[in-house]
């Protein structure tokens, strides 16, 4: 099964939308969020986005979904420091509607290849 | 045992922590108030975390930069971060520093910073700072300059790249955002690497 985390600055945000996601995904059990610092201050920790990274990996990859700038900075250190030892990909996607749609599609057993490219096919859709 | 590198990284934290308000303030008008409070946060961590011994100086700058990168929180975590870790691999094994290892330290980190934050100089943002300060290090101390003259240089040419900042509309970062409004603002990460500079300075010209 495919992995997610979810990376942001706030908890309450990562939180928020692993709940939302896993109502269209029940019973997934993916889905990792990191989220603020570990004290729950805003903002972003490369070392707890690489813990979720591998916590989230059962051996068949995961895909990142970041929000903002540095959340994305974070998140490719964190894959950096992975050093290739799990297949993982940040989403050009936004960051709630990705979630959902890589939920629904790793949680029905998409592949890897698969889950990213219908996740990032969020990234254009008009939203009226 | 030496605890030079430790006691250096101490005062930066102590000039960081200094200039915590400054930092923020200029963070306020041009992003979200917080770089004085994510560096001092960030730098406290490290105090408290690294070895005082300098046995392998490589080890203590990776062990910096991997403690900036999960405490500070902000944009200058994985890019400090990654400037002090990409330190640590010069100096790996070294329990001595000399001129040429400080020119390859702040190249080093320079490459990291603008790999992991892809901006170039003239973005408004701590390269402005550092990128000018590298060369005239680097000039200075092939022409035979002592490590403190050239890093007199540097923080000059540093102090210059923050004036120039205030000159620019910052295109990377979250100022980036603000567009024109943020030209006439100096940039705080430019001003804390810059405070950094100053601070290795002083420490070495007291030794
Ligand atoms: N892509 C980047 N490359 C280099 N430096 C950057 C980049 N983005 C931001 N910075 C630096 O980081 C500083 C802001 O740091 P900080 O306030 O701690 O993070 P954040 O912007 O996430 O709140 C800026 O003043 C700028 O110098
Ligand atoms: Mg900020």
């Amino acid at each position: 099964m495919v992995g997610i985390v979810i990376v942001s600055h706030s908890p309450k945000i990562a939180e928020g939308i692993r709940d939302l996601a896993l109502e269209m995904a029940q019973g997934y059990e993916g889905l990792y969020c990191a989220a603020g610092l570990e004290d729950g201050t805003i903002g972003t920790d490369a070392v707890r986005i690489m813990e979720a990274i591998q916590d989230a990996d059962a051996g068949d990859g995961v895909v990142v979904l970041a929000d903002l700038g540095s959340g994305i900075m974070s998140a490719e250190m964190a894959i950096d420091m992975l050093d290739g030892s799990v297949k993982v990909q940040i989403a050009d996607a936004p960051i709630v509607e990705g979630a959902i749609l890589a939920a629904v599609e790793a949680s029905a057993g998409g592949t890897f290849e698969h889950v990213l490219e219908e996740t990032e096919k969020t990234r254009g859709l008009s939203k009226l | 045992m030496s605890t030079k590198v430790y006691d250096c990284i101490s005062r930066i934290g102590d000039t960081i922590e200094e200039n915590k308000d400054f930092l923020t303030d200029l963070d306020r008008e041009i992003g979200d108030a917080d770089h004085g409070v994510n560096m001092a946060r960030g730098f406290h961590a490290v105090v408290e975390k690294i070895p005082k011994d300098d046995g392998n100086i490589g080890a203590v700058l990776k062990k910096t930069g991997m403690t900036l990168l999960s405490t500070v929180g902000g944009a200058s975590g994985p890019l400090y971060g990654t400037a002090y870790m990409e330190a640590g691999k010069v100096m790996a094994g070294k329990t001595e520093m000399t001129a040429e290892d400080f020119s390859a330290i702040l190249k080093a980190a320079i490459a990291g910073i603008q790999k992991r934050g892809k901006a170039v100089r003239g973005e408004k943002t701590m390269l402005d700072a550092l990128i000018p300060a590298s060369e005239i290090f680097d000039e200075k101390i092939a022409g035979g300059s002592d490590i403190v003259t050239a890093l007199n240089a540097a923080c000059e040419e540093a102090e210059k790249g923050i004036e120039y900042t205030k000159t620019i509309r910052a295109t990377k970062g979250r100022a980036s955002y603000l567009g024109d409004r943020s030209i006439g603002h100096q940039d705080p990460g430019a001003t804390s690497a810059t405070l950094t500079l100053e601070t290795i300075r002083d420490f070495l010209k007291e030794e």
